[in-house]
């Protein structure tokens, strides 16, 4: 179990009603359900990871949400929504933001700082676009548009009135390190937030 | 068959008949005194009889579905590809049944068999029978064969209404429903084409108002133009254009009006073929069922409400470019499993066979398939 999932974890309440975004191969969902006996959903695009998903018997429905969207859930349906790593790659990051905040009463999200200070160093030393462990992709074959920073993502969410519950940022092993903590936008590599109305 | 039986085979089988005494009161109000229903088996059933899978046939289909019936046969069973030892409806971990539907030509009591109150062919006599009806019916052979509860009820196309109304119908005989190349309610373009092979087939001037039988004769014609255009929706535009292009039988245009291009060729064999082996009274009754359909209709229209009922697992299947049920009306079934808040799984699977992808083993589809049979088989 990757570190990040397992502070998502600690993030979701027994039994309640979960829709992952971009779910993968249903790891987290079904520990979701095996420790949490969540009920829940995940929605992927992968053939791949769907099959997964099955196999590992995660309710998944394949759905491309930077296509359709998230209209065809109803109002506060799910208790929290989760979307890993996937913000950054969608078209209307702000726009699905909103989207989750609509059919759960909590979100958590997490994305790559693009700030943490490797990248910082990458980009200041070579002067070209940063890759690494999170960040793996030459410029033109990124899937990850709309990158932001530890404290991008904040503004954003108080331009949109919503409310950070929790926050955390962990390191590329996903480790959750107290050093991280000091300076969270330099040192973090991976941002992990619990959001609200 | 061939020389050798492949090892995922199950082989030869036969089919057999049970009869039922009990009358029918269909959905139309009439009674079906006494029927039969002629079905398949492979695999065997587990002492707590936990492992049987029912399969539901499309519009055309029967209750040979995998398998050979004799060392004659050429082609096996319709779904074949999905049905045998280490297929996705595994054989070797369960026990399936197939049957001919109500209504049918192919053994089960249909307008071919014999009315037994006035000893003659029932014909357009007939009652319509509905999907729901052959719920009651599929219940009733459950019964029979000492199956409680099916650990999966699985089809394609009107296969898969099927496996939804049982779900809605008899929740807790159903474990999991596996919906494929399927929808919840025609839409008014589904019911067009079916009223063109309707109207093909009782215009025909052989079709003497369903009373052919009476006159030694069928309407041919009528049947085989039904299942021309009936084929068409069921290939895509790429699969025929890939199958057949505008390759012509000779190379210069003839001005004319006989058959020409390879693809006229083709629907001319396969409506031909068809009509032979098809009973048109069957047709109208088959399509009429698909017309009909709608499990939401006695829940205010509300599919929702209809769903609330259902206990078991779904998973539904759709295919790219499939246009006779394309994956939006698939995605409206799971739109609403959601909001009924049941475990549901969807996939659309890119094939470009259109709607006869169902019975196609693409990889991807062969994959998902299996891990949620799989899954099926570890709850068992």
């Amino acid at each position: 179990m990757r570190a990040d999932l397992k502070i998502i974890e600690q993030w979701v309440k027994p039994e309640s009603h979960v829709l992952d975004v971009g779910c993968g191969d249903g790891t987290l969902l079904q520990h979701l359900q095996e420790n949490k006996q969540v009920k829940g959903y995940g929605l992927e695009i992968s053939g791949t990871n769907i099959t997964s998903c099955i196999d590992k018997g995660v309710n998944v429905l394949e759905q491309n949400v930077d296509v359709k969207g998230l209209s065809n859930f109803e109002d506060n349906r799910f208790d929290t929504v989760i979307m890993t790593q996937a913000l950054q790659a969608l078209r209307q990051p702000d726009i699905m933001l909103d989207e989750m905040l609509r059919l759960g009463k909590e979100c958590i999200v997490t994305f790559p700082n693009f700030a943490y200070w490797r990248t910082r160093f990458y980009l200041l030393r070579k002067g070209r676009m940063p890759m690494s462990k999170a960040l793996p992709y030459t410029w033109y074959n990124t899937p990850n548009i709309h990158l932001c920073t530890f404290k991008d993502f904040e503004a954003l969410c108080v331009q949109k009135n919503i409310h950070i519950l929790d926050r955390t940022v962990v390191d590329k092993e996903h480790q959750d390190r107290w050093f991280i903590h000091m300076w969270p936008n330099m040192l973090g590599e991976i941002a992990i937030y619990r959001v609200t109305r | 068959m061939p020389e050798t039986l492949p090892i995922d085979s199950v082989g030869l089988v036969t089919p057999q008949t049970l009869h039922f005494d009990q009358p029918l009161t269909l959905q139309c109000g009439k009674v079906l005194p006494e029927y039969d229903l002629v079905y398949e088996t492979y695999g065997e059933l587990n002492s707590t009889a936990s492992n049987a899978i029912l399969i539901c046939h499309a519009l055309s289909g029967h209750h040979h579905a995998a398998g050979y019936h004799s060392a004659s046969e050429k082609k096996p069973g319709w779904w074949d590809s999905c049905i045998g030892p280490g297929k996705p409806i595994d054989t070797s971990r369960f026990f399936v049944v197939s049957l001919n539907n109500l209504g049918g030509c192919h053994g089960s009591t249909g307008p071919t068999s014999i009315n037994p109150l006035t000893n003659t062919q029932y014909g357009p006599d007939f009652p319509v029978v509905t999907v729901k009806d052959w719920i009651i019916s599929q219940a009733r052979l459950a019964d029979k064969l000492g199956i409680t509860t099916w650990a999966a009820v699985i089809g394609g196309s009107l296969g898969g209404m099927q496996a939804l109304q049982w779900s809605i119908d008899y929740p807790e005989r159903i474990k999991n429903a596996v919906i494929i190349a399927s929808t919840p309610k025609l839409t008014a373009q589904n019911i067009a084409f079916n009223e063109v092979a309707r109207k093909a087939i009782t215009s025909d001037p052989a079709f003497h108002d369903g009373r052919y039988f009476e006159h030694d004769t069928i309407p041919q014609k009528g049947l085989m133009l039904a299942r021309m255009v009936g084929h068409i929706t069921y290939l895509s535009d790429a699969a025929m254009g890939e199958k057949f292009g505008r390759d012509m039988r000779n190379k210069a245009f003839k001005f004319g009006y006989d058959v020409e291009f390879e693809v006229e060729s083709y629907l001319n064999y396969q409506g031909e073929r068809f009509s032979e082996n098809f009973d048109a009274n069957t047709y109208l009754l088959m399509t009429r069922a698909l017309d009909y359909f709608d499990p939401a209709k006695e829940y205010d229209g509300l599919l929702e409400n209809a769903l609330k009922k259902a206990l078991c697992k779904f998973m539904v299947i759709s295919f790219s470019t499939d246009w006779r049920f394309s994956p939006e009306r698939s995605e409206i079934l799971v739109d609403e499993l959601i909001k009924a808040d049941k475990h549901v799984s969807y996939t659309e699977i890119d094939a470009p066979h259109g709607h006869d992808a169902f019975l196609i083993p693409t990889p991807r589809y062969m994959d998902v398939f299996s891990a949620f049979m799989n899954r099926v088989a570890k709850e068992i």
